[in-house]
């Protein structure tokens, strides 16, 4: 029980007599919340019918129109019911628990509040009224617990929390009118890639929202090319459309974020005609807790974690940002990546520290991290090489393939080492990635004289800049990678097989795209 | 009606997409009655003049069974796969 003075929201509803009740009505009012399905609402109905049928002015809010009836017809009431069916009153008055009996003064202030049905404060209340209806009491329960309002049903809540005045949404309301599909209508409007997309209505965003703590208005990224603004929000609704559950949503914030430096460079890396796409490599806690796939088939399809959040990713950046294929968007051929690409490292498999540890951050920390890639994942398929150095060097002659094996120095790659691979480097002794990398490094080395556009390829250095070189310039020896950080490794793949892949990346460096990782905000 | 919620940055207006324009007739026009009283005569008068008018282009006439229901299928089908732009009837 207690004792305030605030004044309860104005409404008028109708009720099942047809007519239009309002509160407050320059009475003293008992308003009292009830749902049909609720056996304590029950017990109170005949409470409830001999107040009125004594004069006391009551308003009572049921919460379903069908149920209304019943209870109307079970309890033979006299006392109207008001249709709350749209449950926006329970939902202004935050009501949780029915029955929910709020004694209101003449202004509409609320002078005492009770919950559920206990008999003595029931009573206690009633003992307020000049009225002295007769009612059984001691047919009556002393104490009954409330039941929960259909207000806070989660699936409820969610489209109430969106419908109302304070709703968190911002974002422009489309109405689709009930003769046209929903699906064809996102179509037509080109949010999507070409797939379907879930109709990302309020309930669904607010439920999306519902994953992260950060206003839904703060803005993650300014996506380009048209350097639209993603808010939480605005990232929430192509969540929803990509099929991403409210889990996953950190994951999304962090990855816009990161692909919107001016390091990974997302511009670039959809416009390229080399048809670009970013790889989103998660590590850290989260990988389990949302469920995402790191073993059989870690690259392929059939998890929703892995492949919603990538295309969660993609989506804003063509809706938010209006990277368009034949708009800014200008890939020869573009790549199946450009849907969705999002794995899991499986770091419990790794004999070595997870990407995310190498790139600085806390093992314990969950992180994002963005790789550009052109091509992949190529298979390396070896299935012969016996330990470490021999295993490394045949990856190493993979990796020459990277954009053409006459292109050097320009690019990064993603080495995903499957776990077969990974036993064969452990045979003989702990391999560390270090040696891993100088091995490849070691393995790629050629002179730059066999670098230089021939008759078999125009790939290369052109052959005018190369006689006008020095003897020794000519000789000098270059590596496939321009160092050992050009060559990213991760652990993923079932444990059967012997064939490790490798996304080829793109440009490196400043005028291209360097990796991006960002910590992962969870709630 | 369902509603949902703008997934763009809001630059663009929300709208039903016109065709692309073509700037000229050409190729094979469809004439739809609607099957509105006097539909029919309409179409008949501007068939007499399109024809006029361009003659190089094909009339291809066509009516729906009732102006009460969408066109079936089939017919949206065969108007669309046999010509270029369409004219409808609308009203009596």
């Amino acid at each position: 029980m207690s004792e305030v003075e605030a004044l309860l929201p104005a409404f008028s509803l109708e009720n099942n007599l047809g007519q239009d009740q309002n509160f407050p009505n320059e009475q003293p009012t008992l308003l009292c919340f009830i749902k049909e399905d609720c056996d304590t609402c029950k017990t109170a109905m005949p409470v409830l019918e001999a107040l009125h049928q004594s004069n006391v002015n009551i308003v009572l809010v049921g919460q379903t129109t069908a149920g209304n009836q019943k209870l109307i017809k079970e309890f033979g009431l006299s006392v109207p019911i008001l249709d709350d069916s749209q449950l926006k009153v329970s939902f202004a008055y935050d009501i949780e628990i029915v029955p929910t009996l709020i004694w209101a003064d003449t202004d509409g202030r609320q002078v005492e509040i009770q919950e559920g049905f206990v008999k003595k404060d029931w009573q206690a209340l009633l003992e307020r009224f000049e009225a002295k209806p007769d009612i059984a009491w001691n047919q009556l329960p002393d104490w009954r617990p409330g039941c929960g309002s259909l207000s806070v049903d989660p699936v409820i809540n969610d489209r109430l929390r969106a419908e109302a005045e304070n709703s968190p949404l911002r974002a422009r309301k489309i109405e689709i009118a009930s003769a046209d599909d929903e699906f064809e209508f996102m179509f037509d409007q080109g949010f999507s890639d070409g797939l379907p997309l879930v109709p990302p209505t309020p309930e669904r965003v607010i439920r999306m929202l519902s994953g992260t703590s950060r206003d839904p208005q703060s803005v993650v990224a300014t996506v380009p090319p048209n350097m639209g603004e993603a808010t939480v929000e605005k990232l929430a609704i192509n969540a929803v459309m990509a099929g991403c559950k409210p889990e996953y949503f950190p994951v999304v914030i962090a990855a816009l974020e990161a692909a919107c430096t001016d390091e990974f460079n997302i511009h670039g890396v959809m416009a390229t005609t080399m048809g670009a796409s970013p790889v989103m490599v998660i590590n850290g806690p989260i990988r389990e807790r949302i469920g995402m796939n790191m073993k059989l088939s870690a690259l392929g399809q059939g998890n929703r974690a892995n492949a919603t959040m990538g295309r969660a990713v993609r989506l804003a950046i063509r809706n938010i940002g209006g990277a368009k294929p034949g708009g800014t968007e200008r890939p020869t051929l573009g790549n199946p990546m450009k849907f969705t690409m999002c794995f899991a490292e499986w770091e419990e498999r790794s004999p070595w520290d997870p990407l995310h540890v190498e790139r600085g951050f806390n093992e314990k920390d969950s992180v994002v991290t963005l790789f550009c890639m052109t091509s992949g994942p190529t298979l390396i398929v070896d299935q012969g090489s016996l330990n470490a150095p021999q295993l490394a060097s045949s990856m190493a002659m993979s990796l020459e393939s990277n954009h053409h094996p006459k292109a050097y120095m320009g690019s990064d790659t993603l080495l995903v080492v499957c776990p077969e691979h990974v036993d064969t480097m452990m045979r003989d002794g702990h391999y560390s990635k270090q040696q891993l990398r100088d091995r490849i490094m070691e393995s790629t080395r050629k002179p730059l004289r066999d670098l230089v556009q021939d008759e078999n390829s125009g790939v290369g250095i052109p052959a005018d800049k190369f006689a006008a070189m020095p003897e020794e310039m000519k000789n000098r020896q270059l590596t496939k990678f321009a160092s050992g950080e050009n060559i990213h490794i991760v652990v993923a793949g079932s444990d059967a097989g012997k064939f490790s892949g490798a996304f080829h990346g793109w440009l490196t460096g400043p005028g291209g795209s360097i990796v991006v990782s960002r910590k992962i905000e969870e709630m | 009606m369902t509603t949902i919620l703008d997934p763009t940055n809001e630059q663009v207006p929300v709208e039903r997409q016109l065709s692309p324009r073509l700037g000229e007739i050409t190729g094979r026009l469809a004439m739809l009655d609607i099957s509105k009283p006097r539909g029919n005569v309409l179409l008949d008068k501007f068939e007499t003049m399109l024809a006029e008018a361009l003659p190089n282009v094909t009339i291809n006439r066509y009516s729906k069974p009732t102006f009460t229901k969408p066109a079936p299928d089939e017919l949206r089908a065969e108007i669309k796969a046999n010509n270029d732009f369409l004219i409808e009837a609308l009203a009596d």
